[in-house]
């Protein structure tokens, strides 16, 4: 009871202390807006103005109509190149695809002697080589057809395959690039937010003038999760609504308030990592090193950016501590496939643990720490 | 003559006035000190004559010319040497004595002889010689003063500025201190001496003195001018110049004698002990202070006092020995205990952001005091706090701070109070008025202080005080008895004694070497005063050489700029914590982000739901089974199944048959086969997507084959796709190359800024503002030991990329490496810049991060061409050193490519890394402001 009364005071305090540094709102308010918006909307895995180079050495009718099929948005307009130029503008990354068409190619197919066209694509590119080839072929092939035929319909074949999309009928990546965008931000920001108060309140020495009163170490680092969670969930919430489902219109199937436990539960851990972090680190410049050890991982292997079924065997196992990982698929599944709590207590119940974890982990390290900070 | 004069100077805080309007002339050739208490504008207006803050507002005239201009800043320097505020504030501490001294040797451009000549003399007259290869961090409070003395005097400067040198220095310290002052000027008669200081009793001994309060001039003169008949000491005096209200009560304070109580001592401390590694900060300290006592603490900074207090509040683990409050052992856990304690520690530790009042809230309702604002409305009439209640503490002066320190110490009514140098910078009349308060808890309400300080006078008002060096304990006592004991006439003299006393005459452990010159020192000053000649002497000689007024100073010079490389250098490699963090982490980095980050989309998960059960959708389904890139899951029996599985995340895709897909196929009726895809991951859907119809086409040509025999054409024309540099399409051959050019922006950026913005939070980026050195010597210096840490960085992982990963680099990797130094050269130069705008360490690595992170991770083409970017992201993305490297790294790795085509990156990274150092050049501030 007592112990609940402090900590409560003391997260009024620390959110006082929050509000008088308006350097770190700011940033906060930049993070989670400008950047997620920028990052939602300039980033697309998927094929989109990739550019293009047609060498057409046919120069007959089918050849510019298959030259003039490609457009934006997920083209750009093609640009006519002759054959020698191909390697150069390929090597520079100038074009990420180049068709090329041979010379007698319209007569070829007219005569049905199935002339090769050749397709050369930028493999570097990992995430839109394959989708793109797909996209040509297919562009391509209609292109013919519609040649050959003089219709657009496509002749049944033996079965016919109707191919459709769950959850994201268009497969627009706004959706899940903003979502991504969330994750990343939250995770740099809670972390070294929560670390740096710590930090902070050790380099003022107010910290141990907490611990010469009757307050447990419990009760200081509850209040610094419940504090910095609270902004930064406030924020999240403005963010969600605000900027993804307001400005980007990004339909949300599942409930809020789910989403939001789940966001908790995420910060939960977020702050505990800050918290043990920071007393783990003997300086600033520790800090930071270690911060970026920690949240590189957690957020290039969350899934967010690749996906995790594509990581190696051995890796798996050791992603499945980072509470990043469940906070992405359960995001996806709440605000995409409408999921309930029936679907994703599992992962809550995950992160919710490895949070406890890095808590009980810093705990046992926080009297130390101001120990030997001196 | 005078040294430097100021005309109408006004310099201001944001809100608050430091200086107000200051017109006064410092005389040339003397020793002027500057008096008064803390934050009435004395450091101010000395670092405005040394030329380390940028005037506001009047006029500075040093050594004949403005300090407002730069061309005659930079002329003068050399001539003058400034010692800022605060122990050690220019030096160190990871560099020894020696290398302190040369790093500021070689940024007045002295010659490696020059330099080994003047120390060795230094070190010499100062007894600071058999420590040469102490690091500074490590040397006592007065050592650090001295070193800091001999880098001020390493220029032979006309004009010594020298801010507070005495403060937290032990009396024997600091009386060599002024005798080496004083011998240095007998020397030098022409140099002039600037002191300031808050010690009113050491102020007797300069030639002219100038009394300042609340950024004014009170009065100017000699010590016996300000005196004048009235007042027997200066301090008196300077009360006297006091305008009333300020002058506190003028009675002077009478402490009643100790009642003598007979209950068990409060504090017990018997064999007291603490080591940090091999250093013992407290040895065996015992003593046993009785109820109601005012039991003072004294000695110098350093000495023990501050961790023998944490000890007793149970702050610090005691390392042998122990301690007992009110009979019970210290117990760090103990919620009890610390309800019948107050403490308050040496700097101010309240939260400066919030009010007066809801500090006093704070603590009233964690201390869950009964009738809060009653207790507080109580504390703050009786501490003079009712006009400030609604206050931030951060705009209170020092006094009335430690006033409101005192109030949350006491709050909770502690029967015991540990105060810890509470007065230390306050002016003599709050502390006056401080001691009231003590000696009233003490008498009136019984309550046992435990206070260290280092005013003498103080000392004097304690019911008994322990004297305290090095760790031990020398003496304890009444004070009166104390300096009887010594024979001595004050309590000043009698401790100078014991230090004296308890340092043993041959060289040995820790501190008899440390004291023994310094001893010999002060007793034979003969030898001293030869050894100063010889300094004095042989600075002449060398400063003969070249002739002072003749010597101009180079705008730019590369030694200047060696200097802090070479300084720089030795700090890292001091800290091997951060080096290994730096050369590690990144290594560690590599290995998960090289082998995790892959795109290459496999084994997904898929489900049937087999509406016809006959064998002809068995064939079907059987041709997905056999792919690499798919993996079964139970069948699906409903379609409300299949909802279920694909929100839950169970399969990603799912194949659906229809009823009468046999009967269908078996009549040429096209049956149509539904393929839902997981669209929550736009990549992975199309992918996926591409897979299924892959595998779909597959079957046609199977089943064709089966029914006619031959292959078919589906298609007008056949397609050849080339997937050019990476023919295996594995995406390790992509992202391996990608990852350093991430990690290579992320880790030095951020270990530059936090390295200047150290500097700057430390304040030893004073020694940047006062000397010659210009702004790219200071950035650039700074910047080259991180490159070199970068390059090795860079080496690193492209030995990694290829024989960890097994990625070729077929392309030229004399090129990449050009690349990578333009580049990691642009990376600092961002630590660079953003250390500009930030002030301390915390808020640079925030920015830093929080800059460079997303532009690198999501806008440099590791996942996405740059080309196909939109909008914002696309200029982002143009604008930033990464997506260069980022190219250069691939091509030269995957791609294969040379000079000729990675020539464009390698000109966009060489035209970063000017532009970053020069931004940040603009941005750096040659004086504080």
């Amino acid at each position: 009871m007592r112990s609940a009364r402090n900590i409560f005071w003391l997260t009024i305090k620390e959110l006082r202390s929050l509000r008088h540094d308006k350097m770190l709102l700011a940033l906060l308010f930049f993070a989670l807006t400008f950047s997620v918006y920028s990052q939602a909307t300039g980033i697309s895995t998927e094929v989109h103005h990739a550019s293009i180079g047609i060498v057409d050495e046919d120069r007959t009718t089918l050849s510019r109509s298959i030259a003039n099929a490609f457009y934006p948005p997920y083209f750009n307009d093609p640009v006519p190149i002759s054959a020698d130029e191909v390697e150069s503008s390929m090597n520079a990354g100038r074009l990420m695809f180049v068709v090329n068409i041979p010379h007698g190619f319209e007569a070829d197919v007219i005569s049905l002697r199935g002339p090769e066209i050749q397709v050369n694509i930028d493999a570097t590119a990992v995430m839109q080589a394959n989708i793109g080839a797909s996209y040509i072929q297919n562009i391509v092939n209609d292109e013919i057809n519609r040649f050959v035929t003089g219709s657009d319909e496509s002749s049944d074949l033996t079965v016919n395959l109707v191919t459709r999309k769950a959850f994201n009928p268009n497969g627009d990546p706004t959706w899940f690039a903003s979502i991504t965008a969330i994750i990343d931000q939250v995770t740099l920001l809670t972390i070294v937010l929560t670390g740096a108060a710590l930090i902070r309140e050790r380099e003022h020495g107010t910290i141990e003038h907490l611990l010469v009163m009757p307050l447990t170490s419990f009760d200081i680092a509850v209040s610094k999760v419940c504090a910095n969670g609270l902004v930064i969930l406030i924020a999240v919430m403005i963010s969600l609504s605000l900027v993804v489902e307001t400005i980007l219109d990004v339909p949300v199937a599942g409930s809020r308030w789910l989403l939001l436990g789940g966001i908790a539960l995420y910060l939960f851990f977020a702050t505990a990592m800050g918290i043990f972090l920071g007393t783990l680190s003997g300086s600033m410049a520790q800090f930071a090193l270690l911060v970026l050890l920690t949240v590189l991982p957690l957020q290039m292997l969350s899934g967010a950016i690749t996906p995790v079924e594509s990581q190696p065997d051995w890796l798996q196992p050791i992603t499945y501590f980072f509470p990043s990982r469940h906070f992405v698929s359960f995001s996806q599944s709440i605000i995409f496939r409408g999921a309930g709590i029936r679907d994703v207590w599992q992962q809550f119940v995950v992160t919710l643990s490895l949070g406890l974890v890095c808590f009980l982990a810093s705990l046992f390290l926080f009297r130390r720490s101001i120990a030997t900070s001196k | 003559m005078n040294v430097a004069e100021t005309a109408s100077v006004t310099h201001r805080y944001g809100k608050m006035t430091a200086l107000d309007d200051v017109t006064l002339k410092l005389p040339a050739g003397k020793m002027v000190g500057l008096i008064g208490p803390d934050g009435v504008g004395k450091s101010t207006l000395i670092g405005l004559i040394a030329g380390a803050k940028q005037i506001q507002v009047g006029e500075v005239c040093v050594l004949d010319g403005s300090m407002g201009d730069s061309a005659h800043r930079q002329a003068v320097c050399p001539r003058i040497a400034y010692m800022p505020q605060g122990l050690g504030k220019n030096l160190y501490a990871e560099l020894s004595v020696a290398e302190n001294l040369h790093f500021f040797g070689r940024l007045f451009g002295q010659s490696a002889r020059e330099r080994e000549q003047r120390i060795g003399r230094l070190v010499k007259a100062t007894g600071l010689d058999p420590f040469r290869d102490r690091p500074a961090g490590k040397l006592s409070g007065g050592m650090k003063q001295k070193l800091g003395l001999c880098c001020a005097l390493i220029h032979d400067p006309d004009l010594l500025i020298l801010d507070e040198p005495t403060t937290g220095v032990d009396p024997l310290s600091r009386e060599q201190f002024w005798s080496l002052i004083a011998e240095i000027r007998e020397q030098r008669p022409g140099m002039s001496v600037c002191v300031s200081t808050a010690y009113m009793e050491e102020a007797e001994r300069f030639d002219w003195l100038i009394a300042m309060n609340a950024g004014q001039v009170l009065d100017e003169g000699t010590p016996s001018d300000l005196r004048g008949t009235q007042s027997a000491t200066l301090e008196e005096a300077f009360i006297r110049l006091l305008p009333e209200s300020e002058r506190g009560e003028i009675e002077p304070l009478v402490i009643p004698p100790i009642a003598t109580s007979d209950g068990p001592p409060a504090i017990i401390a018997k064999g007291l002990t603490r080591r940090f590694g091999n250093f013992t900060a407290v040895d065996h300290v015992s003593f046993e202070i009785s109820r109601g006592e005012i039991f003072g603490f004294l000695g110098s900074n350093g000495c023990g006092k501050t961790t023998t207090m944490k000890m007793l509040t149970g702050l610090l683990p005691a390392s042998e020995g122990e301690a007992r409050l009110f009979g019970k052992v210290v117990d760090a856990r103990s919620l009890q205990t610390r309800q019948r304690v107050g403490y308050m520690s040496q700097s101010f530790s309240l939260y400066e952001e919030l009010t007066v009042r809801q500090n006093l809230m704070l603590h009233a309702r964690l201390f869950a005091i009964s009738e809060k604002q009653k207790r507080v409305k109580e504390l703050a009439t009786r501490f003079g706090l009712i006009e400030e209640l609604d206050q931030s503490a951060s705009s209170l002066p020092l006094g009335v701070r430690q006033r409101l320190s005192l109030a949350v110490a006491i709050l909770h009514r502690p029967e015991m109070l540990i105060l810890d140098e509470p007065t230390s910078g306050v002016d003599p009349v709050a502390r006056d008025g401080f001691w009231r308060l003590l000696v009233d808890l003490s008498r009136k309400d019984n309550v046992t202080i435990f206070i260290s300080t280092h005013f003498m006078n103080e000392a004097m008002r304690c019911d008994r005080i322990s004297l305290m060096h090095a760790g031990k304990v020398l003496a304890c006592d009444t004070p009166t008895q104390l300096i009887e004991a010594r024979g001595e006439e004050s309590l000043d003299r009698a401790f100078v004694g014991y230090i004296q006393d308890a340092i043993p005459p041959v060289n040995s452990g820790r501190e008899g070497a440390e004291q023994e010159p310094k001893s010999q020192e002060h007793h034979s000053s003969e030898v001293g005063q030869k050894r100063i000649e010889d300094v004095i002497g042989s600075q002449h000689a060398v400063g003969t050489e070249t002739t002072r007024s003749t010597k101009r100073v180079p705008r730019f010079a590369f030694g200047r700029l060696l200097a802090y490389t070479y300084r720089e250098t030795l700090e890292v490699m001091r800290d091997p914590i951060r080096l290994g963090f730096a050369l590690g982490g990144s290594v560690l980095l590599m290995l998960v982000l090289g082998f995790g980050m892959t795109t290459d989309v496999e084994d997904t998960r898929f489900a049937v739901l087999d509406q016809d059960q006959t064998p002809e959708s068995r064939t079907y389904v059987q041709s997905f089974r056999g792919s690499r890139y798919f993996h079964e899951q139970p069948e699906i029996t409903s379609h409300s199944e299949l909802q279920s599985r694909m929100v839950s995340g169970d399969v990603s895709l799912v194949i659906e048959i229809p009823p009468d897909f046999g009967r269908r196929l078996k009549r040429g009726d096209s049956p149509e086969v539904s393929a839902w895809v997981d669209g929550a991951m736009p990549f992975r859907a199309e992918t996926i997507k591409g897979y299924v119809e892959g595998v779909h086409v597959n079957y046609l040509a199977d089943l064709a084959r089966r029914a006619y025999g031959s292959t078919p054409s589906f298609y007008y024309a056949d397609f050849e796709s080339r997937f050019q540099y990476n023919p295996g399409f594995e995406s390790i051959n992509a992202m391996v190359p990608s990852v350093p050019a991430m990690l290579l922006v992320l880790i030095p950026a951020i270990l530059m800024a936090v390295s200047v913005a150290k500097e700057k939070e430390l304040g030893s980026i004073t020694n940047f503002y006062v000397t010659p050195t210009n702004r790219l010597e200071f950035l650039l210096g700074k910047q080259l030991p991180y490159i070199c840490i970068a390059m090795v960085n860079y080496a690193l992982l492209t030995w990694m990329g290829v024989y960890v990963f097994g990625v070729p680099l077929k392309g030229s990797l004399a090129v990449l490496t050009i690349g990578a130094i333009f580049y990691v050269t642009a990376t600092t130069g961002l630590g660079l810049v953003t250390s500009c705008f930030t002030h301390s360490q915390v808020a640079a690595v925030f920015a830093t991060a929080i800059v460079a992170m997303m532009p690198t991770v999501q806008f440099s083409g590791m996942m996405q061409p740059v080309s196909t970017l939109g909008g914002s992201a696309q200029l982002i993305g143009s604008l930033w050193p990464t997506t260069y490297f980022m190219r250069m790294s691939v091509g030269a790795f995957t791609k294969g490519l040379g000079l000729h085509d990675l020539s464009g990156d390698l000109w966009a990274l060489a035209a970063f890394s000017p532009v970053f150092v020069l931004l940040s050049a603009i941005l750096l501030r040659k004086q504080e402001r």
